[in-house]
C-alpha cells in the first residue's frame, strides 16, 4: 500500500472561543478573525511537516483547495505543491484536487500542474475536484452548470497534455484557438488522475469509465461509507467489463498516534472535534446550493440531514471508522484490518487536523512512520503472496 | 375555475391557467412558481383574460434541456405570445417573473401593452445587494419573504411538496444564480419600453431592496412607482385589495391608450 501524508492546512489559530457565535467558518466568517503573521508560522510549519514526510518514508504529500475559510488555508494548492516540489526528492505530490469549474480558463490548470510535473521530476498525481458547494456561493459560479463545467474543463485538460499542439478547442463554456502547452506534462501520457469525492454514485460512473480508470479516493467518512463507495468502484468497473485494481482505490482519514490508546485519545480528542463539529459545519444551504448534485442524491441527503449535522464525539468517530486512533499496535491493527475488508491501495493520512499542536503533530507523525508504516506499506506483497 | 392544461410550444410543454374575459393580463411568476391560482389573480379574472402559465422548469412544467438562462426564456415565452395568437398583452411580472417581463418586452416592445414589475429583479445596483434567497433557511426565507406574521406562518405550516421544491429552486438557480438575480446588459435597452410600466413595491422588501424600485424608476422615466408600508416582497399575496385596486386602474388606463 501507499501511504501519503495529506494536509488540509487549517487555521489552527482560530479564535474559536470569539468565532463560536458563527454559523461556519465557511464563506461568511470576517476575515478579520484572520491573522497574517500567525498565518506565516503556520504555513511554515504545514510545509515542514509535508516536507518530514520524505525522510520518514511516506510514498508521497497531498495538498488542496479550499477557498475563503478557516477550514483550510490552500486557496491555490498549486502555490504549496511547488514549494513542496523543490523541497522534496523522492515522494508523489498530489494535489487533491484542483476544482476545475471554478475556473474560468481550465488550461491554467493544466500549465500549472504541467509546470510542476516538470519540476518534480514527473512527481506530480493531479487531482480534479468541483469544489464543494460552499465554494459556489464564494465564487459565484452557477452550481447548476458545475457537472457539465467539470466535464469540459477536465476533457480540455487531457487533451491539452495529451495531443500536439496547436489545435482548437470548442466546448459549450470554454473555447480556445490554440491549445499549445508549453510545458507539456513530464510524466507520459500525462499525470496520474485522481478524483477525491465525498461519496457520489455519478462522480464513480464518470472515474470508473475504461476511458479514465481514475484512482477514486473517498475522503473523511465512516468506514462502512468508505466501504460502500470503493465497492460501487468495482461493481461499477465490473460492469464496464474489467477488474478495478486496488491502485484504483483510496481513501483519505485522520490519523494520530501516541504511546498508548488512552494517550492518543485524549490528545487527539479536542483537536479531532473542532475540526469535525467547528471547521467541517456549514448549514445545508451552504453545502448543497441547487444543481450541485441531482436532485435524487439531494433528496438522499436531506433525508439524512439530521445525521450529517449532529456533534460528533472522537470516541464516536472512532467507533465509526472515521478517524484512527490509537497506539501504534491500534493503528496498525485498524489500518490492516480495514484493509482486508476494503482492499485499497492508497491511504492518505491526515496527520494534522484542527488545532493540533506542531509537538503532538510531530510526535503522532514519528511514531506512524516508524511503527507503523513500514507495516502498512507491506500489506500489498502480502496479499500477492497469499495469492 | 380557472381552466387547467397544458401547452405545447415547440415541443415543451407547460402548464397553463386561464380565466375571465376583457384585455388579456399574462401572470409571470418568481421563483416559488405559482402551485396554485393566488386570490389576487382570481380578483383580476373578474375584469381581465388571465393567464398564468408555469415556466419551463418550474411546478409541473417540462425541464427542457435548452433553458440555459433568462434569455432562452423570453425567447420561448414570444413564443408562446405567437402560439396563443395574442395581439398586445398586459403583464405582471413578480420578482424574476417581472425580470422576465422586460426580457420580453425590450425585445418585442411592440408587443406588450403594459409592464407592472412587482419587486422585480433584473438589475444590479452596488448601493443595494439582493437578499441570497440561496443561502436561506426555509424558515429564513419565510420572514424575508413576508412582513405579515400570519402570512410567514401559514407558509411555514403549508411547504410545496419537496420535489416542485427542488426543481423549482434548480431553475431559479439555472437562470439566476450568476449573475445573481440580474442580467448586466438589461439596463442599456430598458430605454426601448416605451409602453405604460409600473413599478410596485413592499417597503420592506428584503430580496429586491426598495432602492431598486428607485433605479428602475430612473431607467424607465415614464414608470409610476407605488410603495406598500409594512409590506414585504410580495405585495400582490400580502396587499391584495389594495394592489389589485392599483393595477386594475392601471391596465384600464392603458388599454384605452
Amino acid at each position: 500500500m501507499k501511504v501519503i501524508l495529506f494536509h488540509l492546512m487549517s487555521y489552527a489559530d482560530l479564535d474559536f472561543e470569539a468565532t463560536k457565535d458563527y454559523e461556519t467558518v465557511w464563506v461568511n466568517l470576517p476575515n478579520r478573525f484572520f491573522d497574517p503573521v500567525k498565518c506565516n508560522a503556520l504555513y511554515n510549519r504545514y510545509l515542514d511537516e509535508l516536507e518530514s514526510a520524505e525522510p520518514l518514508g511516506f510514498d508521497g504529500v497531498a495538498v488542496n483547495e479550499h477557498h475563503q475559510t478557516a477550514y483550510g488555508l490552500m486557496p491555490s494548492p498549486i502555490v504549496m505543491a511547488s514549494a513542496l516540489a523543490r523541497r522534496t526528492k523522492r515522494v508523489k505530490i498530489a494535489i487533491l484536487g484542483s476544482a476545475l469549474p471554478l475556473r474560468e480558463h481550465p488550461l491554467t490548470v493544466a500549465e500549472e500542474h504541467a509546470m510542476i510535473d516538470v519540476l518534480s521530476g514527473g512527481r506530480l498525481i493531479s487531482g480534479f475536484v468541483r469544489g464543494i458547494g460552499a465554494e459556489y456561493h464564494t465564487f459565484g459560479l452557477n452550481p447548476t452548470i458545475s457537472h457539465d463545467r467539470f466535464h469540459e474543463a477536465h476533457d480540455l485538460i487531457v487533451q491539452a497534455w495529451t495531443k500536439p499542439g496547436p489545435f482548437a478547442f470548442t466546448g459549450h463554456h470554454y473555447n480556445h484557438e490554440y491549445v499549445n502547452l508549453w510545458p507539456r506534462p513530464y510524466q507520459q501520457p500525462h499525470p496520474p488522475i485522481w478524483v477525491p469525492s465525498q461519496g457520489s454514485k455519478e462522480t464513480i460512473d464518470w472515474a470508473a469509465h475504461p476511458d479514465r480508470r481514475y484512482t477514486y479516493l473517498q475522503t473523511f467518512s465512516p468506514a462502512k461509507v468508505v466501504g460502500k463507495y470503493l465497492k460501487s468502484y468495482r461493481d461499477t468497473a465490473e460492469a464496464f467489463g474489467y477488474e478495478a485494481q486496488d491502485s484504483q482505490l483510496g481513501w483519505a482519514v485522520p490519523v494520530y498516534v501516541a504511546d498508548t490508546d488512552e494517550k492518543a485519545r485524549m490528545e487527539a480528542k479536542k483537536p479531532f472535534e473542532l475540526f469535525r463539529n467547528r471547521l467541517l459545519k456549514m448549514p445545508f444551504e451552504m453545502l448543497l446550493p441547487p444543481g450541485y448534485s441531482s436532485r435524487a442524491s439531494l433528496k438522499g441527503m436531506m433525508a439524512a440531514k439530521a445525521s450529517l449535522t449532529q456533534e460528533m464525539t472522537l470516541e464516536m468517530a472512532i467507533e465509526m471508522g472515521m478517524v484512527i486512533c490509537g497506539s501504534p499496535e491500534t493503528v496498525k491493527d485498524a489500518i490492516a484490518d480495514y484493509w482486508h475488508e476494503l482492499r485499497f491501495d492508497n491511504l492518505l493520512t491526515m496527520m494534522h487536523f484542527g488545532n493540533l499542536s506542531q509537538e503532538l503533530t510531530k510526535n503522532s507523525t514519528e511514531l506512524f512512520a516508524t511503527k507503523v508504516l513500514p507495516h502498512i506499506q507491506s500489506l500489498q506483497s502480502e496479499a500477492l503472496t497469499q495469492v | 375555475m380557472f381552466e387547467d392544461t397544458f401547452l405545447t410550444v415547440k415541443g415543451c410543454k407547460i402548464r397553463f391557467r386561464r380565466q375571465g374575459h376583457g384585455p388579456v393580463l399574462l401572470y409571470l411568476h418568481g421563483a416559488n412558481g405559482v402551485p396554485k391560482v393566488q386570490p389576487f389573480l382570481h380578483e383580476l379574472s373578474k375584469s381581465f383574460d388571465v393567464l398564468v402559465p408555469e415556466h419551463p422548469g418550474f411546478g409541473e412544467s417540462d425541464e427542457p434541456n435548452w433553458l440555459e438562462n433568462m434569455h432562452d426564456l423570453a425567447y420561448f415565452y414570444l413564443d408562446v405570445i405567437d402560439h396563443l395568437k395574442l395581439d398586445r398583452v398586459h403583464v405582471i411580472g413578480s420578482s424574476l417573473g417581472g425580470w422576465l417581463a422586460m426580457e420580453l418586452a425590450i425585445r418585442q416592445p411592440q408587443r406588450f401593452k403594459s409592464l407592472t414589475l412587482v419587486g422585480s429583479a433584473g438589475i444590479r445596483i452596488p448601493e443595494a445587494q439582493p437578499g441570497d434567497i440561496f443561502l436561506w433557511t426555509p424558515e429564513k426565507a419565510a420572514h424575508n419573504t413576508f412582513k405579515d406574521k400570519a402570512l410567514i406562518d401559514w407558509t411555514l405550516a403549508n411547504p410545496l411538496d419537496l420535489d416542485t421544491t427542488l426543481k423549482n429552486r434548480h431553475t431559479t438557480a439555472l437562470l439566476a444564480w450568476d449573475p445573481r438575480l440580474h442580467n448586466p446588459m438589461l439596463s442599456k435597452w430598458l430605454n426601448r419600453l416605451k409602453m405604460p410600466v409600473q413599478l410596485v413595491w413592499g417597503a420592506d422588501d428584503q430580496i429586491m431592496p426598495l432602492a431598486y424600485a428607485h433605479a428602475f424608476k430612473a431607467l424607465i422615466p415614464q414608470a409610476q412607482l407605488s410603495v406598500y408600508p409594512n409590506c414585504g416582497h410580495l405585495p400582490h399575496v400580502e396587499k391584495s385589495e389594495a394592489f389589485v385596486q392599483l393595477v386594475s386602474q392601471f391596465i384600464n388606463k392603458a388599454d384605452q391608450a
